[in-house]
């Protein structure tokens, strides 16, 4: 394998870890307010992903970095050819980071329900934006021969976002991320919202299985598979078995039309590959020592921190 | 607006905002760290793990805002300077790869660990996390730094023939760039100068509500235990001794910019006419767009002096270099905004000198015990004006960086790529005006919210940290 077609590998591998990690967090994020009864079932169901929702963005940090550092231009033509999709996911991103961290550092419950909303909110509209842009992906860019997406006004990014392909991602995003929500809060709550979390999970895969059923039947196998998991109460096999999918689903639209990377819808020979989008050799060699050197640490203290919080969170016990 | 205008526009208001949090995250981290040992020395005083849990309060509320602002950081490129991006590509991906997995990955995860793990880690360890923690934004600021000195004076380059890009030559040369070699140090001192001011805003502010509220005479009853005597001064301390180093090591920054970017160090001055002997103009006064002001107050010898060290050098004007670069680069307008880098300099060492100054004042009324009292003249109208305090090195780092980018202009990056050639080729005006408002009112709303968050934090940090032992089951640290 040559160094481009590695590093290939190695930016999907960073997207999906960035789709799989924060996928939950974002279902957590709707689904702590939608399950939360009360102040303290939210706070349980937030503080399931306090200590580890920033440390899962840097995966965000990380793939944008290396698409950057590996293929200059797909960063370059991906960016600025959906321009406001990605300046909306920012902002919500944005919104939701913080009202996570400042939801317990402001005293009062109003304070605290208006985080809540705001994380919630925002938590629905990021996946569903990201779903969105995996859709436009798996169709291509309407990129020139500059490697650009030529067009006028607000429309010429907005455009791509209200395709059929488009639609269902975003439908798919949001329903998606809840099942990995619901998945992992059952696996790490207690009581009432435990119960909850299985139900919601069992309804979120109704929507997954209609999008999947018009896209590509056969992912319904995966869809039977999790909801069997959920039944069955087997909670740690449910969630592992719907993170296994998403991170299927983003390999198969990233990798869909190898060698190209981003088609172009308007002409085959705009379109980047992954040769004539690459970085130069001294560049991938360098961040391929990183990579080397760096990552397995990052896995490593990553996984311990998972480990240290690895206690299931009873919302009696969250003090607000 | 041209897109190019606009997209200029966004980019620093985007980056001045990120950048007004990255200081008080990079020393927060490393004074919470400080004062969190002082706490595992010794254990018999109870101030330290309180001021502990205030600063690290101070810290995650202000690491947040830092990490959501610093991730619109790393799309700008893509967004709005995308030929940019394909011609640097090469040289600043990696910085920002090598940036996420070292650095970046390892403060998220600390400070997660840190936040939530204190009674699930052995105290050693709980320490050993947040001086992790201290050391990733270190590292972060050294990367990102050097990508910028690489625009302030390109090395460790070729340029590709075949398509005209600039390709990584090596990674150490890049990573050892004179410019980075003094622009991090100063970076570093003029954070410090930042953070420390919060924390001697904070202290005083605190022991001010103490007083009024119990009324107590002399003031010093009010904060029994000098706890909050001792926050305001670790934060001036911090203040004074960042506010020299970053004298120190800016006298030594101007000398490299002076060498690799001749005219910005000249626009700095407003120096039109090469010199030998050159004075510093402290301040001046002049009619828009003349070359010559009716009024400067001059310190003879001065400029020459801190351009290269020795008083009589020849320091080269504006007029000269813009010929040599025609001569050099072809036809073109080479001088920046002269009056932007002008007063932007001043106001850069203005406010900063302004911040020291403040520092050693409290250090000066609260030695050997004493605590600072609104009944007393000296200190009545500090008290008053404290809020202004941290916005002083805010203020002098904002001027610090409009000034090292402005004043490079027109190029992106120095001499080799112009800032019109850098913008997003397709990008359409509407759309940038439609992220700008979508950003300043996210980030105006964050900027309320932090201020309220500071505010309450301050007001709440009335209680010694909450023993461990009394809830050892206690699944989470309460704070979500
Ligand atoms: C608290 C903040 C602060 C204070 C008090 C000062 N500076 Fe500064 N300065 C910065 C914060 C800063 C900065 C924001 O950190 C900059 C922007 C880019 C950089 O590397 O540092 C900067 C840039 C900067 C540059 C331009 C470097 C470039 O173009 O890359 C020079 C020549 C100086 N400084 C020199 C000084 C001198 C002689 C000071 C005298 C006291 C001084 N600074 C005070
Ligand atoms: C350290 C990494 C940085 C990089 C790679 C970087 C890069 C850039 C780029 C690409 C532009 C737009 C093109 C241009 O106008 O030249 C720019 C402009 C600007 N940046 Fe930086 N920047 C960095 C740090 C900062 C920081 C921390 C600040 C402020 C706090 C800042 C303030 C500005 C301003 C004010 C402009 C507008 C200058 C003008 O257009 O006249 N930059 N920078
Ligand atoms: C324009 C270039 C810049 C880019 C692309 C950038 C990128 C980022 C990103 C992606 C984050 C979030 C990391 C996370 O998720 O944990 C971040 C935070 C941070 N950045 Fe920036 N940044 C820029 C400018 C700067 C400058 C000039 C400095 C310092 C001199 C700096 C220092 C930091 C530090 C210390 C943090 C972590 C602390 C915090 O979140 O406040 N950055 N930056």
């Amino acid at each position: 394998m040559d160094l481009p077609t590695l590093w290939f590998a190695l930016a999907v591998t960073c997207w999906v870890l960035f789709f799989v990690l924060e996928g939950f967090d974002f279902g957590v994020g709707v689904l702590a307010s939608a399950l939360g009864r009360d102040d303290h079932e939210r706070a349980a169901g937030v503080t399931t992903i306090g200590p580890v929702w920033d440390g899962n963005e840097v995966w965000l940090v990380a793939a944008v970095g290396v698409t950057f550092a590996a293929f200059p231009d797909w960063y370059a033509a991906l960016l600025s050819g959906l321009y406001l999709p990605f300046v909306l996911v920012l902002l919500a991103l944005a919104a939701r980071g913080v009202a996570l961290e400042f939801r317990g550092k402001g005293g009062t419950a109003g304070w605290r329900a208006a985080c809540d909303g705001v994380l919630a909110g925002a938590s629905l509209v990021v996946a569903a934006l990201w779903g969105a842009v995996l859709g436009v992906l798996s169709a291509g860019l309407a990129l020139g021969a500059d490697g650009e997406v030529a067009g006028a006004g607000l429309g010429r990014s907005l455009a791509p976002l209200v395709s059929g392909p488009a639609l269902l991602g975003a439908v798919l995003g949001v329903a998606v991320a809840l099942v990995q929500g619901a998945t992992f809060l059952g696996l790490r709550t207690t009581g009432p919202l435990r119960g909850r979390a299985r139900t919601a999970a069992l309804v979120a895969l109704v929507p997954v299985a209609a999008v999947v059923a018009v896209v590509q039947v056969w992912w319904l196998a995966a869809v039977v598979v999790v909801a069997g998991l959920v039944a069955a109460r087997r909670e740690v096999l449910a969630f592992a078995a719907a993170s296994l999918a998403v991170a299927g689903g983003v390999v198969a639209v990233l990798a869909a039309h190898l060698p190209v990377v981003l088609p172009s819808t308007l002409d085959p020979a705009a379109s980047l590959t992954i040769a004539s989008a690459a970085a130069g050799p001294e560049a991938l060699r360098l961040i391929t020592l990183a990579a080397v050197v760096v990552l397995p640490g990052v896995v490593a203290y990553q996984a311990f921190s998972y480990w240290v919080f690895r206690r299931r969170v009873a919302s009696e016990r969250v003090a607000s | 607006m041209t897109a190019v205008e606009l997209s200029r526009l966004q980019f620093a208001v985007v980056t001045v905002y990120h950048y007004l949090f990255v200081p008080l995250s990079i020393s927060l981290a490393t004074l919470t760290a400080l004062l969190q040992t002082f706490a595992y020395r010794r254990p018999d005083d109870a101030r330290w793990p309180r001021l502990t849990l205030l600063a690290g309060k101070l810290l995650m509320i202000t690491f947040a805002v830092g990490v959501v602002t610093g991730l619109v950081q790393e799309f700008q490129f893509g967004l709005s300077w995308s030929a940019f991006a394909r011609f640097y590509g090469d040289v600043f991906g990696p910085t920002l790869a090598v940036e996420g997995m070292l650095a970046f990955f390892l403060e998220a995860t600390f400070l997660g660990l840190w936040w939530f793990g204190r009674d699930r880690l052995r105290p050693a360890l709980h320490l050993a996390t947040i001086w992790v923690v201290a050391v990733g934004t270190l590292i972060s600021a050294y990367v990102i730094l050097a990508a910028n000195a690489f625009m302030q004076h390109p090395v460790a380059y070729t340029l590709d023939p075949a398509t005209g890009r600039a390709r990584l030559g090596s990674f150490t040369d890049l990573l050892t760039n004179e410019v980075v070699l003094a622009a991090f140090p100063h970076t570093i001192a003029g954070a410090f100068a930042g953070g420390g001011a919060l924390l001697l805003a904070v202290g005083a502010y605190r022991a001010r509500r103490e007083t009024k509220r119990s009324g107590a005479r002399p003031v010093e009853e009010a904060d029994p235990d000098g706890a909050w005597r001792l926050f305001t001064r670790v934060g001036a301390w911090t203040t004074l001794a960042g506010g020299v180093a970053v004298a120190l090591t800016g006298d030594l920054l101007g000398k490299v910019m002076t060498a690799v970017q001749p005219m910005k160090m000249a626009a700095a001055e407003a120096l039109y006419a090469t010199q030998a002997g050159a004075p510093f103009s402290l301040f001046a006064v002049g009619a828009p767009g003349a070359k010559e002001p009716f009024f400067s107050l001059d310190v003879p010898w001065l400029l020459s002096f801190l351009a290269t060290g020795d008083p009589t050098a020849t320091v080269q004007g504006i007029d000269d270099l813009q010929a040599q670069y025609v001569a050099q680069f072809g036809p073109g307008d080479y001088v920046p905004v002269v009056p932007v880098a002008y007063w932007s300099f001043r106001f850069m060492i203005g406010f900063g000198v302004l911040a020291t100054v403040v520092a050693a004042w409290v250090l000066w009324r609260t030695r050997r015990g004493r605590a600072l009292d609104g009944a007393h003249v000296a200190d009545r109208w500090l008290l008053r004006l404290l809020w202004t305090v941290p916005v002083l090195p805010a203020l002098a780092a904002t001027f610090g960086w409009l000034f090292t980018e402005t004043a490079r202009q027109p190029w992106l990056v120095f001499g080799l790529f112009r800032t019109a050639d850098g913008v997003s080729p397709g990008l359409t005006p509407i759309e940038i005006v439609a992220s700008l408002a979508g950003f300043a009112l996210v980030y105006g709303a964050l900027a309320v919210v932090w201020v309220r968050l500071v505010l309450r934090v301050t007001r709440a940090a009335e209680d010694p940290a909450p023993d461990p032992a009394e809830e050892p089951d206690r699944p989470l640290v309460p704070s979500y």
